[in-house]
């Protein structure tokens, strides 16, 4: 693994109407990796991955976001989507009136016409996959998601329950193949089942090209995703790291162990 | 050219290009600018029209004069009546090959698509340039059936009678100051007659165009819809950009006989120089369906306010509005419900957006006379507002005369939101573009309604108002 990571973060402080609420995080991942970022309540995981999306309302205040070797601090949301950053949203919002196949088609015309990396945000040009070939795509995608094919025409997250959403999110992150994928507590409001369902979905999908950064409070999920390196938030920064086993030992000592003594269980 | 209008030179300029362009004036006849009797007196002569309709338009003059100006609704202290053309003649005679057709025309609705129109998907067309209509034609088979189409002159010349027994019927002249500026000049629309229980599967259109500076268009139209049928018809409009205002000016009067079905569609795009200003009513008899499905994205200021009246039990009226206004625009749009009679029942759906400082909103009334029992109503309307210097008006009035009656009504307001412009965005979608989807998005429930060429398009039309306007 000599080469440079794909994503980068350093020493990220990230401020929100005024107020500071990432503190210097820095994390680095690789495709091919799995990363599991735990943290409880307010300790500022949604900013972070809210930051890397480029939400307007984050403002980064110091440090840098390199993706693939570049900053990414001056692109827009859009060019950091079609440069290969994707988040799963916590909560996925409604569009009424737009079609999940409609929004798909556009979304990936979007991501065919720009050249890869290319963040200048420019109108792409009308060309693009034939409706043909896209609906048999679609169809594939949704069949590996036990989505129902009438899917494709109702209302993106209009009414949706909450597994609908978020299996919705991965069938977008499986059609839009970006390399490093953010699951912004993807496993909040799910059951069991559609928990299960959305976890193999992501491990369909990842792999030595996608590199995933799974964002969660509890340690549930990661039953089904299996994470290699185990990060603990607290209090908008990274204060420890480890294997997987960081999660089981989170989940059954709370992160008050952490708090309390994370002098000593950092090494 | 001031300031705010440089702003928008990205839109005018392709509204120039696609529609914006005007062709040299090579009219055959063009009265002189104003309004008084000898120009009312001139129109009637030139026509050959009867004494009866010369003396209906006098007398509408009459009443025209003397009715003061709207003073609610938008601006029309800058309309100079005296500073019109009421009349501008283009060809020789109406056409019905486009061959036939004066180059300079023929070309211009070639840009517009219509000849193409009409072999792909229309049941017959009508094309008006200035005042008059400069193309006519149905198709054969329709014609063996008994259905009419014609332009509303020769409606008259040809059907004098049926012609007689329904002008100024469903909106006399006394109606409002503009239906009788209409009644006193109309010159041109359509005249459709379609018999029992005929069914015209394909859309009917007629094609709207101004040429003329500092001209103003009157068309008139009449359908009669009887016992059993079914008509379509649709309508379109564009003019040139100048920088002096023209005057639209149109009454269009309905009448939907027992178990009769008529669906009137607007897409509305005049150049932002063009006061439209029209009256439109519908009357619906026992079982008859009237649909009126109104786009309006171009002009001025816009003020129509699409009506049924319900008169027999059965009857159902429905408007589905769609309402665009950008920088320089009020759109003053909105739908009217009379239940005349018991066991009549209405839907309204208005969907209105504003933007670069754009006013549209949503006039409507339902009234529900007394005696009309078991009568159901619901109107819905919702606003898209996408920028703070816009706005959006609701005025709903209900009248309510008879208690035993289920009136429902929904408003919503909403601006475009960040959170959903975010989420676009994240999949790779330009702002630009993800706007435009969730403005689609809105008016979706309206335009599933138009056929698949108009709802592409109506698509079509809002990408082109929604272009470099997001900030």
């Amino acid at each position: 693994m000599s080469q440079t990571p794909e994503l980068v973060v350093k020493d990220l402080h990230v401020a929100v109407e005024g107020k500071e609420i990432l503190k210097g995080l820095s994390l680095e991942v690789r495709k091919g990796e799995i990363h599991a970022l735990m943290g409880p309540n307010g300790s500022g995981k949604s900013t972070f991955a809210n930051t890397l999306m480029g939400h307007p309302r984050y403002e980064v205040t110091s440090g840098d976001i390199l993706f693939k070797g570049e900053s990414i601090l001056g692109l827009e949301t859009d060019a950091r989507s079609r440069a290969g950053l994707f988040m799963a949203f916590q909560y996925p919002v409604a569009i009424p009136g737009v079609t999940v196949s409609n929004f798909l088609r556009t979304a990936l015309n979007a991501r065919l016409a720009a050249p890869k990396g290319n963040g200048d945000g420019a109108m792409p040009a009308k060309r693009g996959i034939a409706p043909k070939e896209f609906r048999a795509l679609l169809r594939e995608q949704m069949g590996l998601l036990k989505m129902d094919d009438a899917f494709a025409v109702r209302y993106l997250n209009d009414g949706f329950s909450g597994g609908e959403k978020k299996r919705a999110e991965i069938l977008q992150m499986a059609l839009l193949k970006p390399e490093i994928a953010i699951m912004d507590e993807t496993d909040s409001g799910l059951d069991i089942d559609a928990l299960r369902i959305v976890s193999e979905g992501v491990n369909a999908l990842s792999g030595p090209d996608l590199g995933v950064l799974v964002i969660t409070h509890y340690q549930r999920i990661l039953d089904y995703i299996k994470p290699q390196f185990v990060h603990v938030m607290m209090e908008g920064r990274i204060i420890l790291s480890g294997g997987p086993q960081l999660a089981l030992e989170l989940e059954a000592r709370g992160y008050d162990w952490v708090r309390n003594g994370k002098e000593t269980a950092v090494r | 050219m001031n300031a705010a209008t440089n702003a928008t030179v990205g839109i005018r300029d392709e509204y120039t290009e696609k529609y914006g362009f005007h062709d040299p004036d090579k009219f055959v006849f063009k009265i002189r600018k104003g309004l008084d009797r000898d120009i009312v007196e001139q129109i009637s002569a030139l026509k050959g029209e009867p004494a009866w309709m010369r003396d209906m338009r006098l007398k509408s003059l009459e009443i025209f004069e003397k009715k003061p100006m709207p003073a609610w609704g938008g601006d029309l202290s800058h309309i100079e009546f005296q500073d019109i053309y009421y009349y501008v003649k283009p060809a020789e005679q109406e056409a019905t090959s486009w061959d036939d057709v004066p180059a300079d025309m023929k070309r211009t609705f070639d840009k517009l698509g219509i000849p193409e129109a009409e072999q792909k998907f229309l049941s017959g067309v009508g094309a008006q340039y200035d005042s008059e209509v400069v193309y006519h034609r149905i198709k054969e088979n329709l014609e063996k059936q008994g259905v009419i189409f014609l332009s509303c002159d020769h409606g008259l010349r040809d059907h004098e009678e049926l012609f007689r027994e329904h002008f100024g019927t469903v909106i006399p002249p006394a109606d409002n100051k503009f239906a009788a500026l209409n009644t006193a000049v109309w010159s041109g629309g359509s005249f459709i007659y379609v018999p029992k229980g005929v069914h015209v599967d394909v859309p009917l259109q007629a094609y709207f165009r101004i040429n003329t500076r500092d001209m103003g268009q009157f068309e008139r139209t009449l359908i009669i819809v009887d016992e059993g049928a079914y008509v379509h018809y649709v309508e379109g409009c564009t003019a040139p950009t100048y920088s002096s205002d023209s005057l639209h000016s149109a009454v269009v009067e309905i009448i939907v006989k027992a178990g009769g079905r008529c669906r009137y569609t607007t897409i509305q795009n005049w150049s932002n120089n063009v006061y439209n200003l029209v009256t439109k009513r519908a009357m619906a008899y026992r079982d008859a369906t009237m649909e009126w499905v109104d786009g309006n994205l171009g002009s001025k200021l816009t003020m129509k306010f699409p009506a049924v009246h319900l008169m027999e039990p059965g009857a159902h009226g429905e408007v589905l509005s769609i309402a665009f206004a950008g920088r320089g625009q009020h759109q003053d749009a909105g739908a009217k419900m009379v239940h005349a009679a018991p066991h009549t029942s209405s839907k309204i759906v208005s969907k209105s957006i504003s933007k670069d400082g754009g006013r549209a909103g949503y006039r409507g009334l339902v009234r529900v006379v007394k005696g009309a029992f078991d009568c159901k109503s619901s109107v819905n309307c919702d606003a898209l507002i996408l920028d703070e210097r816009s706005r959006s008006d609701t005025y709903p009035t209900m009248e309510i005369e008879e208690d035993r009656t289920s009136i429902g009504h929904e408003a919503t307001v909403s601006k475009i939101g960040d959170e959903q412009l975010f989420y676009l965005m994240s999949r790779g979608v330009s702002k630009e573009e993800a706007a435009a989807m969730i403005v689609a998005g809105f008016i979706e429930p309206v335009v599933k309604e138009l056929p698949m060429e108009y709802a592409v398009e109506m698509n079509r039309l809002i990408q082109l108002q929604m272009e470099g306007s997001v900030g």
